[in-house]
């Protein structure tokens, strides 16, 4: 059949056909259940080191939730999120903010999503904050770490959640550390991607390090590779130049581990003191070849920093992961675990102050805001940002090797408080850092 | 009595069957079809060019200057869907025409790489540049139209309908043009332009011309996508593997008619939906399947099917 050759009856007829397909393809899901999308990286470079791990930590808690068998303090709580199954729609996250920003509308749209748990990359998370809030979408980031969100993009937030500290408590629980345990410093340098966690990272350490210690000069010579370029060999040889002996960096996923081989190969970690944001997720992947002696934090107190944690939560969370996926939990799964059971502590509190019916949206946003609840690893407070943006607390340590055990141990551990590194609530961590710091309680 | 264009009479149904449509389309629908018809827009200049013989790897240069510089009037406060489509278009307009000069003296290999690396050069800028959110890109707020400011879903209704009204103009007239006599020189230009060239027309200035046009077209298609997804980056705006997906979507379609390059767009869109729904690991892999069994099944494209249909009719 040519459809130009069409005479009007039967153009009309398959235009009306085609109108009425369209307009029948919404999406269908089952009433009780609630369809939690979970973009997490799962091709390319952001994939092995963190993306996977992010992705492993959700399923083992998400999977717990709808068997009801979490322990204390949700051993109490019954199935699902208010009584209700979770439905995980894990998708990939690679590919760029306007790739991302169109699978946010689609799953919206096409697979009626009520909910996202997820995105690692800052910059995904820049580009996801007013399209959540356009189509007035519950998003939970649990991961990523640029303060813009709240205090650029959105700064009165009313669909979007973050339930980790961001850069800013990164750059100053690092300084505080580098000011205490290495007084001789003389200057320092940095190797940080050049998208907005790398620039933040950056920008938030300098900014803490010029009040802390501000006789320490910055190199004006920081490495600016792009996100995912993998290859660095010519910021490594700019950096086993440079005067300073300390350096800064925020790499991650599989970035971090290229700059790790191609830098341990060269003798980097031996010529200089680096000191790591986010390697954490990096030490049982690399094993021995992990650069010991370096400092190293795992934005808060998740992965290895909580390998000694002893709450019923966080034993039977180890157990359970290692039993499943034969590697110790890492930050990214600490941290993607977070906010679902944010999600299950807000459907669980609001349906309680619903009188046991199953809440509406605007409930559960009302029984988040401002909430505490209990992470994996340490309670998390929900009290920056109108209660959008949560404070928890951090550590940061050295990486060494434990002969013994055979396994990487973090010594010289030292823990900040939420309120330490975190902004005071209503403060722009730009200006709380280049005022001093005020109202710190460290 | 005069002889019916077919392809101008089958635009205008299809138009208006969508026209129609956009009141009942479900979202996701209209939200792909809206990608479509940006995507859509580009291939329809890689065909011109194609017709004269000429592939290019490097439109998402135009097409990234269509969408950055919508997105970066609207940072300085201009929102009016009118004016930031028409400034797009026009930007990649006038550097298609700059750089034309150039480039109409290569042919093959040499224009495709070309065009590529001007391409790069462009996604180099962007990544460098702080200001414009360097990898991460920026957001953009939801266009106004002639000062209607629609909220929430009448957005990407109306939007829908102005990109609708915008791409049958562009469509209907780039199909128009082929027809006219510097038009038809594609295929002479292609098969032979020393005879182009006794014939008294300049082989160069057929290929500046459509040039010209096909980052017209690119543009267009670069600040409609701007304005409907709402956010601009250089990886999908900038990037090589973005210009790769035009020749992919151009391959698809075939370049037997203008119209097939939106029915191209809308199958790649849809199977990297539904590969991203069902596959998400391995999404990449069956986006390349499919182009392989297109090239080994339909080498002539899409619109190769309704050329069988029509020899089997009659």
């Amino acid at each position: 059949m040519n459809i130009l050759k069409m005479g009007p009856g039967k153009a009309g007829l398959l235009a009306t056909g085609l109108a009425a397909a369209v307009s029948f393809a919404a999406p269908a899901n089952a009433a009780d259940e609630v369809v939690m999308a979970v973009p997490t990286f799962l091709t390319g470079a952001g994939a092995p080191a963190f993306g996977v791990p992010a992705r492993n930590g959700a399923e083992v808690i998400i999977e717990a939730i709808n068997k009801g068998k979490l322990p204390a303090p949700y051993n109490n709580s019954g199935k699902g999120l208010a009584g209700r199954q979770i439905k995980a729609v894990i998708y990939d996250e690679s590919g760029g903010g306007v790739k991302q920003v169109a699978e946010f509308r689609n799953k919206v749209q096409k697979q009626g999503v009520d909910l996202f748990v997820g995105y690692i990359s800052s910059g995904t998370c820049a580009a996801i904050t007013p399209v959540a809030e356009e189509l007035k979408m519950l998003t939970i980031f649990p991961i990523c770490g640029t303060p813009r969100i709240f205090e650029e993009i959105n700064k009165t937030p009313k669909y979007v959640f973050r339930t980790m500290g961001h850069a800013t408590a990164d750059g100053v629980a690092e300084a505080l550390y580098v000011k205490a345990n290495m007084p001789g410093v003389k200057g320092y340098t940095g190797i940080n991607q050049n998208y907005a966690w790398g620039q933040d990272s950056w920008r938030d350490f300098d900014l803490a390090m010029k009040q802390l210690m501000p006789s320490v000069p910055a190199s004006d010579k920081a490495q600016w590779p792009k996100i995912f370029s993998g290859q660095y060999g010519a910021e490594i040889s700019a950096l086993m130049l440079s005067k300073e002996k300390l350096v800064h960096s925020s790499l991650w996923g599989g970035d971090l581990e290229a700059f790790i081989f191609q830098g341990s190969a060269r003798g980097l970690f031996r010529k200089k003191d680096v000191l790591f944001s986010v390697a954490d997720t990096s030490v049982y992947r690399l094993g021995k070849k992990a650069p010991f002696g370096s400092i190293l934090g795992a934005r808060g107190p998740y992965g290895i920093f909580a390998a000694g944690v002893d709450t019923p939560l966080n034993n039977w969370f180890r157990k359970v992961y290692i039993d499943r996926y034969s590697v110790p939990p890492v930050g990214g799964s600490y941290q993607a675990a977070q906010g679902v059971l944010a999600a299950k502590y807000a459907y669980d509190a609001a349906a309680k102050a619903n009188g046991g019916k199953f809440p509406n949206k605007d409930q559960v946003i009302a029984a988040l805001e401002g909430a505490t609840y209990q992470g994996i690893a340490a309670p998390v407070h929900m009290n920056r940002s109108n209660g959008h943006q949560a404070a928890t607390k951090h550590m940061i340590g050295v990486l060494q090797w434990d002969k013994e055990a055979g396994e990487p141990i973090m010594t010289k551990v030292t823990e900040f408080g939420p309120d330490c590194v975190m902004p005071p609530p209503g403060v722009n961590g730009t200006e709380w850092l280049k005022g001093g710091m005020k109202g710190a309680k460290c | 009595m005069r002889h019916v264009d077919k392809t101008v009479t089958g635009l205008t149904i299809a138009f208006a069957v969508l026209f129609l449509a956009d009141f009942f389309m479900a979202e996701w629908v209209r939200f792909i079809g809206l990608q479509s018809l940006a995507r859509g827009a580009v291939a329809l200049g890689l065909l011109v060019l194609w017709r004269t013989g000429l592939v290019s790897f490097g439109h998402a240069l135009y097409f990234g200057i269509g969408a950055y510089a919508a997105a970066m009037l609207t940072l300085i406060g201009y929102h009016d869907a009118f004016f930031l489509v028409f400034a797009g278009t026009l930007a990649s307009g006038v550097l298609a025409f700059l750089l034309g000069f150039l480039l109409r003296r290569y042919r093959a290999i040499f224009f495709a790489l070309l065009n590529m690396a001007f391409s790069m050069i462009l996604y180099g800028v962007i990544v460098k540049t702080e200001e414009l959110g360097s990898t991460d890109g920026f957001s953009l707020h939801p266009p106004t139209f002639l000062g209607y400011a629609p909220q929430g879903e009448a957005v990407q209704t109306t939007l829908f309908i102005f990109t609708l009204v915008f791409t049958y103009i562009v469509t209907v007239g780039v199909h128009l043009y082929l027809k006219t006599t510097l038009g038809g020189m594609s295929m002479a230009v292609r098969e032979n332009e020393i005879r182009v060239e006794y014939l008294g027309y300049s082989a160069e200035k057929v290929i500046h011309v459509k040039y010209v046009f096909s980052g017209l077209v690119a543009g267009f298609g670069g600040a409609i996508m701007a304005l409907a997804i709402g956010q601009v980056d250089p990886d999908s705006m900038a990037n090589w593997n973005v210009s790769g997906e035009f020749v992919f979507i151009t391959i698809l379609s075939g370049i037997g008619n203008v119209g097939a390059t939106y029915i191209g767009a809308l199958v790649f869109e849809l199977i990297r939906t539904y590969a991203f729904e069902y596959a998400p690991q391995i999404w990449q892999f069956i986006l390349g399947g499919s182009l392989l069994a297109i090239i080994m099944f339909l080498p002539d494209g899409i619109w190769s099917l309704v050329d069988r249909l029509r020899k089997s009719e009659g």
